[in-house]
């Protein structure tokens, strides 16, 4: 496959056009947080409802952007759901090591999420595929402040 | 016609840059000048012989090379003045527009800005000529107030021009050529209106010197900001124009070597301008590169280079909008050598990076002018802008690697 294809997977594509959980939630229950790209202006904001035992029961995104960040967050709110707050941060530095790092991804592990190996070689493009994620992470910093 | 038109495809061949394959196999479609101009051979020997010969530092040795050093330096102060009809002492060395314009943010507005006072911008304007201007309002206590865009054609409510440069106003900034846009501003109505008034005007000519004739007297400016790499120079270097009147009313910017005239413990004397406002060791091969792209482009003839650039302009408004789903953004008629333009349903970032990969350089994002497309409602736009090294085959190119970019998204 050449670069090209390799970062506009399918999978990607089709999440760019067709996002899942898109949309705002009331504040509160949930929190809210955004992420800005100042290089290219971009905005995704993300809310989050958490469970009475801490875990995430609903995530949702909304914002403006390429493909790459739209269809990032979308998968975001497809994996992150159910998980505890130690959960989604193992996910987050997970998503990170996919587009950052040079281990082989592990497919099977993380479904749609590998999908997103290809950014590895568009360096200028991992804050656009980090946008949503460093949203979700503001968001958990909110409702579960470091001690 | 009344001036000789050169051989463009031999002008070309002076650009060995333009000549590569990239490292994705492709080869180079080169469209982003606005960002950055390209090189020709005779501005990359001007740097290669001043550091074989000529490299000392300048002003200071006794010495016969340094002594070489300083003329080739004031020497290329001379030429860049010349290229704009300037006076050599009317010239500051910069590192760039945004320094220039910072310049006199500081300088100026330190000696003769007060509470109350506005300064006039456009919301054309590049971060570069907005934010110095905020910093300095924040610094006086005085305001900004802007002339209106009225649409995504670029245009600016010229009409209410003359009703906001009322007497509060103090300093009018505005840019000759809009680089997201490619807006061409009525610089020499502007500033006549302002200096009638005493108005001090201060042209951002970042997109304009070195695509269209520049003369400062002309122009009728106080001052007149540019950069070297975009007009065919190095990187690290560009000047600011001033009246000798208006530098004259500036306190210095930064203190150090060079721009004094005598120093004690407590206090100093400073030199005048252009000295005054030249620390430390200038870019002295950025301004003989300068210097040898001022001359370059003389060469050429800048009435043929405006012209070549409209033509190409004209083309590349044409090729883009025959593309289905893409629309050009900016001027009808005549624009600066650019155009920014939308793709339905693919955000700029991807074109980019698609085009990217059929060799094609491309700008997309918001350029640097993030109120304005917040305020014409677009999330970013992609920017296709040339020079006269570009071809009427290169833009067809552009054509058919867009066209593609839509299929591959839409």
């Amino acid at each position: 496959m050449n670069p090209l294809d390799e970062l506009y997977q399918q999978v990607i594509l089709e999440h760019a056009r067709r996002p899942q959980n898109h949309g705002p939630q009331p504040v509160p229950p949930a929190f809210h947080a955004e992420g800005v790209n100042p290089s290219c202006g971009d905005e995704i904001e993300v809310w989050v409802t958490f469970a009475d035992d801490g875990t995430i029961q609903k995530i949702s995104f909304d914002g403006q952007g390429c493909a790459i960040s739209q269809s990032a967050a979308s998968v975001m709110t497809g994996k992150a759901g159910g998980l505890s707050p130690e959960g989604a941060r193992g996910l987050i530095a997970n998503f990170h090591d996919i587009v950052t790092g040079s281990a082989e991804v592990d497919f099977d592990q993380f479904g749609e999420m590998a999908a997103f190996a290809g950014v590895r070689q568009f360096p200028q493009r991992v804050k656009c595929a980090m946008l949503g994620w460093r949203a979700l992470e503001q968001a958990l910093k909110q409702a579960h402040p470091a001690p | 016609m009344n001036f000789p038109s050169p051989d463009w495809a031999a002008v070309r061949a002076q650009f060995p840059i333009l000549t590569q394959v990239q490292d994705n196999g492709e080869p180079l479609l080169y469209f982003d000048s606005a960002a950055s101009s390209q090189k020709p051979q005779v501005v990359i020997e001007a740097l290669t012989r001043f550091y074989e010969h000529d490299n000392a530092n300048v002003h200071r040795g006794f010495y016969e090379l340094s002594a070489r050093a300083t003329e080739h330096y004031e020497a290329a102060r001379g030429r860049v003045a010349h290229f704009i009809g300037a006076e050599d002492s009317e010239i500051v060395f910069t590192r760039g527009t945004t320094e220039a314009i910072n310049l006199v943010a500081f300088a100026w507005c330190r000696k003769n800005l007060r509470p109350g006072d506005v300064i006039l911008l456009t919301e054309l304007e590049h971060h570069s000529n907005l934010v110095p201007w905020q910093l300095a309002a924040e610094r006086h206590g005085a305001t900004l107030r802007f002339v209106t865009v009225l649409g995504d054609d670029g245009s600016l409510d010229e009409a209410a021009v003359p009703g906001l440069l009322t007497e509060e106003v103090k300093l009018f900034a505005f840019p000759h050529i809009s680089n997201s846009l490619g807006t061409i501003t009525p610089a020499e109505d502007w500033c006549a209106l302002a200096r009638n008034r005493g108005i001090i005007t201060l042209v951002d000519g970042a997109q304009s010197v070195g695509h269209i004739p520049v003369n400062v007297k002309e122009l009728g400016c106080d001052f007149l900001a540019f950069s070297g790499h975009k007009i065919c120079g190095p990187t690290g270097i560009g000047a600011l124009y001033g009246t000798a009147q208006a530098l004259a009313d500036m306190p210095p910017f930064h203190g150090g070597g060079e721009m004094i005239e005598s120093v004690q413990y407590e206090r100093s004397t400073y030199r005048e301008a252009p000295a005054r406002f030249e620390a430390g060791t200038p870019p002295i091969a950025g301004a003989i590169g300068l210097a040898a792209a001022c001359d370059y482009l003389a060469a050429l003839g800048m009435e043929a280079i405006a012209a070549h650039d409209e033509i190409l302009t004209a083309r590349l408004v044409d090729t883009l909008n025959r593309i289905d789903g893409v629309r050009a953004i900016g001027p009808q008629g005549k624009r600066g050598a650019l155009s920014s333009f939308i793709m339905d349903g693919v955000h700029p970032h991807d074109l980019v990076t698609f085009a990217s990969g059929r060799g094609l350089a491309l700008r997309g994002g918001h350029h640097c002018t993030q109120p304005l497309m917040r305020k014409l409602k677009l999330p970013g736009t992609a920017r296709a802008s040339l020079y006269f090294y570009n071809t009427e085959e290169e833009i067809d190119r552009l054509g058919e690697i867009l066209t593609d970019t839509r299929r591959y998204f839409a």
